[in-house]
């Protein structure tokens, strides 16, 4: 193991505890300064100017409308994911074909594809005369609330059967065997001891589909039409109408609602009881036969391509026309609508490595203090809950909150308000997945590392971090992708600046007139270059370890 | 009447042949004990006869009925599980009488039952707290009396003590032999533990890699081991190579290493053969000095330890080789290290065995 003088100088410097103290405190303010109070904090300083709106009831009632329109498709679609995707969880996890495994990576792809690209995709699939709408001469989904729901739940859909594959595989399957060598049939099984015990991850399965459907707003500005307004769509409207009044009482509410919504599921959902006593041994074990199970894989798989797969790969239909017609040298040359394009793309991931790098290095600590409770079971415990808000916060609300909060403080450049807000959004998702991760680490590994002569940070360096070293990665990736990903917040804090999916929904709503050939190559450009990224730090990752 | 049969069954999981054409048989009312070491395949042999796993080949009966498609639900089992399994959901009422509940028994009908268990295993008291509150013995009886409740007559435990300390592993072996036998069960018991299968079983299977060796009462497999393997995993044995140098009608003289030479009444070997003789430290005698007697070998003592009961004497003999000597504490002289002595056995005390294939160290290996 080599020692640099960097690393000696740390590890020296870490069996202080007034140092390791310090570290924790900057990553505290940190966590405050930057990522929680400014979008929290920014509605309440202009507070009065909601009044204005209560004072107009259309406004009013218009926003509570947009307002209901978010929560109920929100909990519509969460609940319709989680059963729809329970199945091909299970189906994925517990299968025996080694096809499962091609279905396995292509429930991801809608993790892939930025969800702007994903309207885009819904859009022409269900809306436009070239996709499944030509078989039936005219627009099979027009855009408006039903294609909503369609798009949200495809990019909800991929969250919950990955949650749910990760829990049906972690979980000792002996509980079932034992339910099953005492007389119960399958379905009486999942339905008594497999699910109760899973219960945790369904409410975490559904909880993340909630909070991307309430925050969406990109994509679902591509399909919503004219007429449908959800929260976020509100607020885009009345910010390029200058209505301050109902952007800051719907962003509230917003807010409001989404905490409030969380705060009862993480309170009342480990109560939530399972319909268990009751058992009809015939009916259940007609359910339980294997012609039932296969058609219940059927319809799975069939919900999952028509209503998932094909149409977000769809896409890449009209950018396989852009490759030959011609487009494509338009495309590289820079000319037409392409002039700010390749600017985009720049500007999108170089705030996305940027925004990366702060949060892995302001992270690691909180995630260590989290897992490890560094600073009290209680202290740490509020940390833990605290570090949840922005992600269940509608991006386009924290957006609005954040951008009012830094030019109230300070005149902040465009593009630092824009890498705020990213660092705001995409600051839980490396927090939870590393503090997880050190979690599971055996604290006896830390223990007997110390008892050996190893310092605090040479412990952290050379136990912690390759045992999380995968966990550190993905965090990161999740970081990076969600930020290139982002629209809502973006779209709430840039005037001039313009990222890649902002862009894009321009082109789709026509602001510039793009060609669907157009559009279509630049989200498979997006999707493409997000993919190589992808690869090549995999590939780097791999190499270094 | 839950008698099993099992016939040429083998498993394989991707290249491991964990379980290769075993066939048995275990009788009504009969607590049959699976006894090997680690990764020998008898779980999954459990499991097979369980229904939690499929075989790839061969049959499995239960009560003469063919139940290689029958679900586990349907095999009419009761399962113990070497972590208990307890479903953390649910409190003990709960998890005893959920086979009853599953079954339809009736509310009246899963009640009685599940008090009836309840008391049987001593924790009718605590059937209001969840598995998480319970220890480890309360867990194994809880597990226990779920399993009865559902009513079968064939009880599997897998390695059910496995997971508790030493003493309560000791009470509560004999606790389930007891219950088993009470309730008229048949019962089959996972084990690596030897000590375990031979103070609980009626009748022992050892296996190893996927084979059973030898199947018998704990007196048969202790007195009689018809497998070299058998010899070395039930009690302890001493081994030494050597070869055939004389047989007559009545016996064999062995010339072990170093020219020296003993006799056993062993008979189904030929001049000429290459064989261990294995012998038990309890049939071993030690005399302080050299005496030449029939079957003695001089050697000198290298440890001596007092166990209580007995005292453990290890002396390397004056081939090189090394034995262990046990005796029992009250009723043997004490040897001082290096002190020279002579070790003898009876010549019908000993068993001998082809010299394996693969090398004896190999043979005895346990993984």
């Amino acid at each position: 193991m080599a020692h640099s003088g960097i690393t000696r100088f740390l590890d020296s410097a870490s069996s202080k505890s007034s140092v390791r103290y310090a570290l924790y405190l900057g990553s505290i303010t940190f966590f405050f300064a930057l990522i929680l109070i400014p979008p929290i904090l920014g509605i309440f300083l202009k507070w009065n100017t909601m009044a204005e709106t209560l004072r107009d009831p259309t406004l009013v009632s218009r926003a509570t409308a947009a307002i209901y329109a978010s929560f109920a498709i929100a909990i519509f679609v969460s609940v319709i994911d989680v059963v729809a995707g329970l199945p091909t969880a299970w189906l994925v996890a517990r299968g025996r074909s080694r096809w499962l495994n091609v279905l396995d990576t292509f429930v991801d792809i809608p993790f892939i594809v930025p969800t702007a690209t994903l309207g885009y995709s819904l859009l022409l699939f269900w809306s436009k005369p070239e996709g499944v709408s030509s078989l039936f001469g005219g627009s099979l989904v027009s855009p408006g609330w039903l294609l909503v729901i369609l798009l949200h739940f495809a990019f909800s859909y991929p969250v919950v059967v990955r949650v749910m594959v990760g829990a049906i595989l972690d979980y000792k399957r002996e509980y079932e065997e034992a339910a099953r060598t005492l007389g119960a049939p399958p379905l009486t099984t999942d339905r008594t001891v497999t699910l109760p015990i899973l219960k945790p991850s369904l409410i975490a399965s559904f909880t993340l589909a909630f909070a991307r459907s309430v925050s969406e707003t990109g994509a679902t500005l591509m399909v919503a039409g004219v007429f449908f307004e959800n929260g976020p769509i509100f607020i885009k409207k009345a910010r390029d109408l200058g209505y301050e009044g109902p952007l800051v009482f719907v962003s509230f509410i917003l807010i409001v609602i989404s905490c409030a919504i969380f705060a009862t599921i993480r309170l009342l959902g480990s109560r939530l009881k399972m319909p268990l006593r009751n058992v009809w041994p015939v009916a259940e074990r007609k359910l339980s036969s294997s012609s039932v199970t296969a058609v219940r894989n059927s319809l799975s798989l069939f919900v999952f391509l028509l209503l998932v797969l094909i149409p977000s790969l769809f896409v890449a239909l009209p950018a396989f026309l852009a490759m030959t017609n011609g487009t494509i040298n338009q495309a590289v040359r820079g000319v037409g609508v392409w002039q700010g394009y390749w600017q985009s793309l720049i500007l999108s991931y170089s705030v996305g490595f940027v925004v990366t790098m702060l949060n892995t290095l302001a992270g690691l600590p909180m995630a260590v203090l989290i897992a490890r409770k560094r600073v009290g079971t209680t202290l740490s415990s509020i940390l833990d809950v605290l570090v949840n808000i922005p992600l269940i916060v509608p991006s386009i609300a924290l957006g609005t909150s954040l951008s009012i909060f830094w030019k109230s403080v300070a005149f902040i450049p465009e593009i630092g308000l824009l890498t705020f807000a990213h660092l705001s959004i995409t600051y839980p998702y490396f927090v939870r997945s590393m503090a997880a991760a050190i979690e599971r680490v055996n604290v006896d590994y830390d223990n007997a590392a110390r008892t050996l002569g190893g310092r605090p940070f040479t412990v952290f360096r050379t136990i912690i971090l390759p045992l999380t070293k995968y966990s550190l990665f993905a965090g990161a990736i999740m970081v990076f992708t969600r930020s290139v990903d982002e629209t809502g917040a973006t779209l709430a804090v840039v005037t001039q600046l313009r990222t890649a999916p902002v862009l894009l929904v321009e082109w789709v709503k026509g602001t510039v007139q793009a060609t669907p050939l157009d559009i279509g190559l630049g989200c498979a450009i997006l999707v493409l270059l997000s993919f190589i990224i992808l690869l090549v730090s995999r590939l780097l990752v791999r190499g270094r370890y | 009447m839950p008698e099993v049969r099992v016939v040429n069954v083998a498993k394989k999981f991707d290249k491991i042949l964990a379980v290769d054409n075993v066939s048995l048989q275990i009788h009504d009312k009969e607590y049959f004990c699976l006894l090997g070491p680690s990764g020998c395949g008898k779980t999954t042999l459990l499991r097979l006869i369980a229904g939690l796993v499929e075989p790839d080949k061969g049959e499995i009966y239960i009560e003469n009925r063919l139940v290689n498609s029958v679900p586990p639900e349907d095999r009419g089992i009761g399962f113990v599980f070497q972590q208990y399994a307890l479903f953390p959901h649910m409190n003990v009422w709960d998890n005893v009488t959920y086979g009853p509940r599953v079954k339809a028994l009736g509310k009246k009908a899963s009640k009685d039952i599940g008090r009836e268990m309840l008391e049987m295993v001593k924790l009718f008291e605590r059937l209001d707290a969840f598995p998480s509150e319970l220890s480890g013995g309360m867990m194994q009886r809880v597990a226990l009396a779920r399993a009865l409740a559902a009513g079968s007559k064939l009880l599997l435990l897998d390695e059910p003590l496995g997971a508790l300390d030493a003493k309560i592993r000791n009470e509560l072996r004999y606790e389930l032999r007891k219950f088993a036998k009470d309730l008229e069960l048949t019962g089959i018991h996972v084990t690596h533990d030897q000590a375990e299968a031979m103070a609980i079983s009626d009748r022992i299977a050892v296996m190893r890699k996927g084979k059973i060796l030898q199947i018998g009462t704990p007196q048969e497999l202790y007195m009689n081991p018809q497998h070299i393997f058998v010899a070395h995993f039930i009690g302890e044995s001493n081994f030494l190579e050597g070869y055939i140098s004389k047989r007559t009608e009545k016996e064999s003289t062995i010339e072990l290493r170093g020219g020296l030479f003993v006799s056993t009444s062993d008979k189904t070997h030929k001049e000429g053969d290459k064989v261990v003789i294995a012998i038990r430290p309890e049939v071993l005698t030690v005399e302080k000095g050299e005496k030449r007697r029939t079957n003695s070998i001089f050697g000198q003592v290298e440890g001596f330890r007092f166990e209580g009961t007995n005292v453990r004497c290890q002396i390397r003999l004056e081939n090189g080789d090394s034995v262990l000597v046990v005796r029992p504490a009250l009723m043997t002289e004490w040897f001082n290290i290096g002190e020279k002595v002579t070790v003898s056995f009876p010549a019908e005390k000993s068993f001998v065995f082809p010299y394996p294939e693969k090398g004896l160290k190999k043979e005895l290996a346990l993984e």
